[in-house]
């Protein structure tokens, strides 16, 4: 038995590039959910509401402070037993949407605070509403400046949905792994699976530090 | 004729029929053990232009900051144009209401940073507000812009950003965007301090306009005691949380009666 075997690795690309296009569907639709969830949980933090922002608070420690596997297996595992069950798909971008939820909101938090005590005041000076305020005076410019890091967040998640493999998602890594249990051969697989996360992750990592030269903060 | 007559002309608030345009009654704020406002009673008359001067940490900034609704009082009544802006009671937090919020829109403000939105081009600086508080048509609202932008001396600027600008340029814009709202008070919290010295006269020259033209009511924090002489009807010296002495600018600055008073203004101005 030879230890690289070209013709089984050639044979294997089809099937694993489907699980590849699956990882970067899954990594799209988790990475809109952290965006979203995490900038709301941020202003509702911000803005200190009784309860609701504690609340948020736990929210957040809860999320960062399990790993991600374990929340995998609580949604999908342990849900249902008290009778909430979903598909794995679903849950698996629902999971990973939500725990990075918990790293973008303090990244965004970190835009909002360093912006200037001065633009509120100009907001407030003007009597812009405070919704409008949000939507165009601080989320603009608390964005900007954390786009590079937001983008490191998008490169990790799009490592970690490989994790998803352990909840029966076939994306990349669960393609991989059943390939190799099939045909009791992991190197191929493993390999390839490994190269093909690397050519998405590393030019995205080379466009991220360029980002970071670019965006910093106009005051 | 100025060409800017026109523009000048829809700045004028109607005033016949308000005698007292804002009004301090009782008004006290603290910050910690330091008494910023010390039960202060004091009035502006419509279109009349006030300059305020004192030593830093005075308390002068609050007044403007309260008109503002930036700080809240401890205690006291604050009125603009015949509306209540704050009725504080002692020991209770006091917080904003519709009223308060309603009777600021009577108010703009220039602050001594500028607080431009930097993300923004100049127009879209100016016609944000009226645009989205006032429901102006964004046409109109545009129209009004590029009048108030020349007015100021930076029509050629319109689409440039904050930061592309000199000081002496977005402080001009802070004013046209300030004036976009139709005030009736205007305050300016030392317009100047952050500027170089060659980029005064240009903002200076523009309050100054407003000053002799309009008949907005305009309350000035200031350091720049020779323009504060020009164009005031009344300069107040501030000191400690309270009124030291109030004026004329030709009596306060030439013949102050107060001892504090006369040491402020000859270590301004040792010469």
């Amino acid at each position: 038995m030879t230890i690289w075997d070209t013709n089984f690795a050639i044979s294997i690309i089809p099937i694993l590039l489907e699980g590849f296009w699956l990882t970067i569907q899954i990594t799209f639709f988790s990475f809109l959910i952290s965006l979203v969830v995490g900038l709301l949980v941020a202003i509702i933090r911000f803005l200190k509401i009784p309860v609701v922002s504690l609340i948020f608070d736990f929210y957040v420690s809860f999320l960062r402070g399990t790993p991600l596997l374990v929340q995998a297996y609580v949604a999908y595992f342990v849900l249902p037993q008290i009778g909430l069950t979903f598909d794995a798909l679903p849950t698996g971008i629902v999971v990973l949407g939500l725990n990075y939820s918990a790293y973008t909101a303090e990244v965004y938090r970190a835009g909002i605070e360093q912006l200037p005590k001065g633009q509120w005041e100009a907001s407030r000076a003007l009597s812009l509403p405070p919704m409008r305020t949000w939507v165009r005076i601080v989320v603009p410019q608390a964005v900007r400046p954390i786009i590079p890091v937001l983008g490191n967040y998008l490169i990790m998640m799009f490592k970690d949905s490989a994790i998803l493999s352990s909840i029966t998602i076939i994306e990349l890594m669960g393609t991989a792994l059943q390939i190799g249990s099939n045909f009791y051969r992991y190197l191929e697989p493993i390999t390839i699976a490994g190269l093909l996360y690397l050519i998405i992750s590393f030019p995205c990592s080379l466009l991220i530090r360029r980002l970071e030269q670019r965006f910093v903060p106009t005051h | 004729m100025s060409p800017h007559t026109d523009i000048l002309k829809t700045l004028n608030p109607k005033v016949s029929d308000r005698d007292v345009e804002i009004s301090f009654t009782g008004v006290s704020k603290t910050w910690g053990e330091n008494h910023v406002l010390r039960g202060l009673d004091f009035d502006v008359r419509a279109g009349e232009k006030v300059s305020i001067i004192g030593p830093s940490g005075s308390g002068k900034t609050t007044i403007l900051r309260i008109l503002m609704t930036l700080e809240t009082p401890d205690v006291g009544v604050v009125t603009v144009g015949g509306d209540v802006l704050w009725d504080a009671k002692p020991g209770v937090k006091n917080k904003e209401t519709k009223q308060t919020i309603a009777t600021r829109r009577k108010v703009g403000m220039v602050f001594q940073q500028f607080n431009l939105f930097p993300h923004m081009t100049v127009l879209e600086n100016v016609i944000e507000a009226p645009i989205h508080v006032l429901g102006i048509s964004k046409a109109d609202a545009m129209e009004r812009a590029v009048d108030l932008l020349e007015l100021v001396g930076l029509q050629e600027h319109m689409k440039h950003t904050p930061p592309e600008l000199s000081g002496g340029q977005q402080q001009r814009v802070a004013i046209a965007r300030a004036l976009a709202m139709r005030p009736q008070v205007m305050l300016f919290d030392e317009p100047t301090s952050a500027l170089d010295p060659e980029l005064i006269g240009e903002v200076l020259n523009v309050i100054r306009r407003l000053a002799t033209t309009t008949n907005m009511t305009m309350l000035m924090v200031t350091h720049e005691m020779r323009f504060a002489q020009e164009i005031s009807d009344r300069v107040v010296m501030f000191d400690k949380g309270v009124v030291v002495e109030q004026g004329p600018p030709e009596q306060l600055f030439k013949n102050p009666q107060q001892e504090r008073t006369q040491r402020f203004l000859k270590a301004v101005n040792p010469y």
